[in-house]
């Protein structure tokens, strides 16, 4: 019982640090140094940087400060610009949408317009992060797994903010830029709607959801268990199978009569995560838009009482 | 049959905490042992009585069946069967089957000289589910408080207690939790993203390799956890998801009875800028 349960890393040993692999990668992007917390060995790798800038890095950065810093901005105003209040209220400011009454016109700043440029930066910000996401890929010729990952949070990001708003013909419909106020929005468009949970759709993305979390646990927890078998050297044991996938294979084919591979449990958890968002934006686009009222839909489609 | 090409070897007697090797034995490829039989009586059990309650409630549209904890009236005491003594002994097997779930993992465990990570996963998880049918009960002083057994109707118990602490997104611990189960989400498609990417690669070329998956990370945000340490993060993202869960709940109804809303209120009720006017709150 008292053998060494893999926890965290009780030795790190330092040398140079790693620049990272060639490839296709343009090196006048990448940064030149790098550095080493302690705090962070005890847990992963010590190891921070370098980071690769390039255009998309500075496109999406530039643009996501001036997001960032549009909404700060508006919050320093409805604070009075006294430090005091900004900080008091700092969870109770919102940046909102243009009311109803403007649809998808272009209201005056301090109406919503102010909201829309913001919004804007932020959607580039975004897209070319995304971009980003394909092109270091590309450069080191992996995969594209993160990338499409990534394009399935956008969906829902877009439904939310963009699709969404178009299909109900009013800017009013977006998420407002505030730690409260988002909640807010949440709550109300549940009630509006009939009660999401109602919904098939939010069910599924909070069936994914749940999933993804557990998925991880297993998945975390077994890696760990097996660590003393070289478990973490997941792509080695992709490639050519060693003792820890053949236990940690046989411990879920004993716990619950089915396993998965060394790959296979990859593409399980990549699946899961992307259906999150890709059925969490398919019933928000349909809410309001094709569905009223999901308690009387799911009356109709009889799984909710009639009474 | 069911015995992959690898796994004679693997299947050698021991590592049993209860029983000795009387039950040290597969069945297809289950494991059985102690907890197997324990495990098997208790779910078994815990089904038929599901059904038993179905089958007097009359309801056998598989969305609307629900098996209902007794009404507050009972307080801690046993009900009657059709008026949630079902539920209660349901719920018993239910703790009972997933505790000896979690014990035969550790005898598995045993067996492939594996670590506890997964059986203290599983804790975890059944922390949750007991914090929400028992613990908060019993510290409201009420079986009712509980959750029912069925699929649309324990939402609808999500809903109306959510409500009944106004909007209960304002639950910080709450807050915490959705945090976690999110960041967990986007950790796991990360993470299943990279080793996809890394194992099947572009056209014509060859499998990547971890120092890939390390250079990629850092061009991409400036830092690679590794291999080993994604799944630590993984794991703590997804059981603090689990047990601020756990959180969330038992402290409405027992430390905090008013809107969630209100609890912020200490924040802006802070002296040195409670008499400030002006924002939102002055």
């Amino acid at each position: 019982m008292a053998e060494y349960q893999n926890i965290f890393n009780q030795v790190q040993v330092r040398g140079q640090p790693e620049m990272g692999m060639v490839e296709g990668v343009d090196l006048a992007s990448r940064g030149r140094g790098a550095r080493f917390s302690t705090l962070a060995g005890w847990f992963g790798n010590a190891q921070l940087g370098p980071i690769y800038l390039g255009t998309m890095g500075v496109v999406s950065l530039f643009s996501g400060v001036v997001w960032f810093t549009m909404v700060g901005g508006w919050y320093w105003y409805q604070a009075g610009f006294n430090p005091a209040v900004f900080l008091r209220d700092l969870f109770w400011f919102s940046l909102d949408p243009p009311s109803a009454e403007w649809g998808l016109r272009f209201p005056p700043l301090a109406e919503g317009g102010y909201f829309l440029i913001a919004s804007f930066f932020l959607l580039v910000s975004v897209l070319s992060w995304w971009v980003r996401s394909y092109m270091r890929a590309q450069a080191l010729g992996m995969g594209k797994h993160v990338c499409y990952a990534f394009a399935s949070a956008i969906w829902l990001f877009l439904v939310l903010g963009l699709f969404r708003p178009i299909l109900m013909g009013s800017w009013s419909e977006a998420v407002p830029y505030g730690i409260f106020s988002h909640l807010d929005w949440t709550n109300n468009f549940s009630l509006s709607y009939g009660n999401l949970f109602y919904n098939p759709f939010h069910a599924l993305s909070i069936v994914f959801l749940y999933g993804s979390v557990l998925l991880f646990a297993m998945h975390g927890a077994t890696i760990l268990s097996v660590s003393r078998f070289g478990g973490d050297r997941e792509l080695e044991q992709i490639a050519d199978r060693g003792t820890a996938s053949e236990r940690a294979a046989l411990f879920w084919r004993w716990t619950m009569g089915f396993n998965a591979t060394m790959e296979g449990i990859h593409r399980w958890a990549w699946w899961f995560a992307i259906l999150v968002t890709l059925t969490g934006g398919i019933g928000i686009l349909l809410t309001g838009t094709v569905v009223d009222n999901w308690y009387v839909w799911a009356q109709l489609h009889g799984y909710a009482p009639l009474n | 049959m069911a015995l992959l090409s690898f796994e004679r070897k693997y299947r050698v007697p021991g590592g049993t905490l209860v029983g000795g090797n009387l039950f040290d034995f597969w069945v297809g490829p289950f494991y059985v042992g102690f907890f197997g039989v324990t495990t098997f009586f208790f779910a078994a059990l815990g089904t038929i009585l599901i059904f038993y309650g179905t089958a007097l409630e009359g309801v056998w549209n598989p969305w609307l069946i629900s098996i209902d904890p007794p009404a507050v009236e009972y307080g801690l005491a046993f009900a009657p069967l059709r008026e949630g003594g079902l539920w209660q002994l349901i719920t018993m097997c239910a703790v009972c089957s997933f505790v000896s779930w979690l014990l035969r993992e550790v005898e598995i465990c045993n067996k492939l000289g594996m670590g506890y990570h997964v059986p203290f996963a599983f804790g975890v998880a059944i922390f949750a589910y007991v914090t929400l049918v028992i613990i908060r009960p019993v510290l409201m002083g009420a079986w009712g408080y509980a959750f029912p057994y069925g699929i649309f109707t324990h939402l609808d118990w999500v809903s109306n207690v959510g409500y009944q602490y106004g909007n209960f997104h304002y639950n910080p611990a709450h807050m915490i939790a959705v945090t976690f189960f999110f960041t967990t989400s986007l950790a796991l498609a990360l993470h299943g993203a990279l080793v996809l990417s890394a194992a099947n690669p572009e056209k014509g070329k060859e499998m990547r390799t971890p120092e890939h998956e390390d250079t990629f990370f850092r061009d991409f945000i400036g830092y690679s956890i590794g291999t080993l340490g994604i799944h630590r993060l993984g794991l703590l993202l997804a059981l603090n998801a689990g047990f601020w869960s756990a959180v969330c709940i038992v402290i409405s109804g027992t430390i905090w009875f008013d809107q969630w809303v209100v609890w912020w209120d200490w924040w802006l009720q802070l002296p040195w800028w409670a008499d400030i006017p002006g924002g939102i709150n002055g």
